[in-house]
């Protein structure tokens, strides 16, 4: 490979160089010019307000979207040589209604990747139980439920299992807990940021939250415009002087509370 | 009034093979229909110039008055001339459009957010098209036919003007001479076929429809 010599190990996903746009003209530009390394075992949170381009860079890690310009290596391959649908089965991916698909059973949900990759149908079935536990949902009472019988808690805890159920090495996550009320949401966090360190995936997950990032992160990256302009752990990030910085942190002293 | 029911219960035998003739015209065309229609609005989801083409070309047909299109048909070789077959194509024509509509419609109606997992995920485009979107469009596609049938119900007894019998021959006998008893022999069982129609295809959509 022609990567320069670094120091660790080989980053999970990096960015070289990334611009995403709808036209070559700059005013359309929704990422630009981003280069960035996550290593294994990373939780990275992407924070910035609604059109600072986070979700573009999460779409840019499955292929959901090709970037402009620059690539991306995942697992030190860039996403263009991967077959995409291998790449995609090899990525968790979580969104904030979770994709449920409303005809599938919670079990046939969660079962969706192992089946779609040929598992036996018995290693599928313990997977699931496996993973229903994990989230929390006993399989006994939520196998056969459809995601319609399930409250939005329970169904972003059904879209996290399926997100895992293939054991996949990344997960992606667009603001997974955002269309929660707050309770779930605070209880939902904490118990994903205990999942996430027993885990051991890199994972990548999107807000527009601080103390959602401040709570889970192992390392923020503060976005505006299509730019990183923050990077650094949850304990540095609030001793940075940036604008952008001051501002997500006043959005925190008006909805109350200190942070952490 | 009398001599109306007299009418009926005299020729109950003539207006019972009529309904069957009627309900075997329509049955063919709507068979017909679906197997022309779903396969096509699938096809056309991921393609915008077929699409156009095909809803088109649909439209199209649904405009042409009905008594017009059988005398169309007619002198076409191969698919035209006096009789059933005629009719069948006739029936076939106007029943696609509403199908293939509700059929593209429902396809590509479903929410964004469950495309894009599914997508996410890696399934192929085929598998959504297969897993995802057919089985959550399957309500809206079952609208689609339950209106193209109780349409061929009423449009198939003009098929009787092309000589394709059925409940449209009283109907016509009955204006030549000018007899509402005639009339109604045609036309009460027609109605009833539809409203029967209607509430079956409607039970049927409740329970494939998913909340």
């Amino acid at each position: 490979m022609n990567t320069k010599p670094t120091s660790g190990p080989q980053p999970t996903i990096e960015f070289r160089a990334v611009t995403y746009g709808l036209f070559r003209s700059s005013s359309q530009t929704i990422v630009s010019n981003i280069s960035l390394s996550i290593q294994p075992g990373e939780t990275l949170v992407l924070l910035g307000r609604s059109g600072s381009g986070k979700t573009t860079l999460l779409r840019l890690i499955n292929r959901m979207v090709a970037p402009s310009r620059g690539q991306i290596l995942i697992e030190g391959r860039s996403t263009s040589d991967w077959d995409p649908i291998r790449l995609r089965r090899h990525i968790g991916y979580v969104i904030q209604e979770a994709g449920l698909f409303p005809h599938f059973t919670v079990a046939q949900n969660v079962g969706l990747v192992p089946g779609l990759e040929n598992w036996e149908a018995s290693r599928t079935k313990a997977r699931v139980a496996e993973m229903l536990k994990l989230v929390g949902l006993d399989p006994s009472e939520y196998s056969a439920r459809k995601p319609r019988e399930l409250s939005g808690g329970q169904r972003q805890r059904v879209g996290v299992a399926r997100a895992l159920a293939a054991d996949p090495p990344i997960l992606l996550m667009d603001e997974p807990f955002g269309a929660l009320d707050p309770v779930t949401r605070a209880e939902l966090q904490r118990e994903f940021s205990a999942l996430a360190r027993r885990l051991d995936k890199t994972i990548v997950f999107v807000t527009h939250d601080l103390r959602e990032a401040l709570a889970l992160a192992s390392r923020i990256i503060l976005l505006q415009s299509g730019q990183i302009v923050a990077d650094a752990t949850p304990q540095e990030f609030l001793k940075i002087d940036h604008p952008e910085i001051q501002a997500f942190t006043a959005s925190l002293a008006t909805t109350g509370g200190a942070a952490v | 009034m009398s001599s109306r029911w007299e009418f009926l219960s005299s020729h109950q035998s003539e207006i019972f093979s009529a309904t069957l003739d009627h309900l075997t015209l329509v049955v063919i065309a709507m068979v017909v229909a679906i197997l022309i229609a779903v396969p096509l609005g699938m096809l056309i989801v991921q393609r915008p110039t077929l699409r156009r083409i095909a809803l088109g070309l649909a439209s199209v047909f649904q405009t042409i008055p009905s008594l017009a299109l059988f005398g169309f048909l007619i002198p076409v070789p191969f698919i035209g001339g006096i009789g059933r077959r005629t009719a069948i194509v006739a029936l076939v024509l106007y029943a696609i459009l509403p199908i293939l509509r509700n059929t593209y419609v429902g396809l590509t109606g479903i929410d964004p957010a469950i495309l894009e997992s599914a997508e996410a995920m890696g399934m192929t485009a085929s598998q959504i098209l297969w897993r995802v979107r057919l089985p959550l469009a399957l309500g809206v596609i079952l609208a689609g036919i339950r209106t193209a049938t109780v349409i061929t119900i009423g449009v198939a007894t003009i098929a009787a003007a092309i000589g394709a019998g059925g409940l449209g021959t009283f109907i016509f006998r009955g204006v030549a001479m000018v007899n509402d008893a005639v009339i109604l022999a045609g036309a009460i069982p027609a109605a009833f076929l539809a409203l029967v129609a209607d509430f079956l295809l409607a039970l049927l959509e409740r329970r494939l429809r998913i909340a």
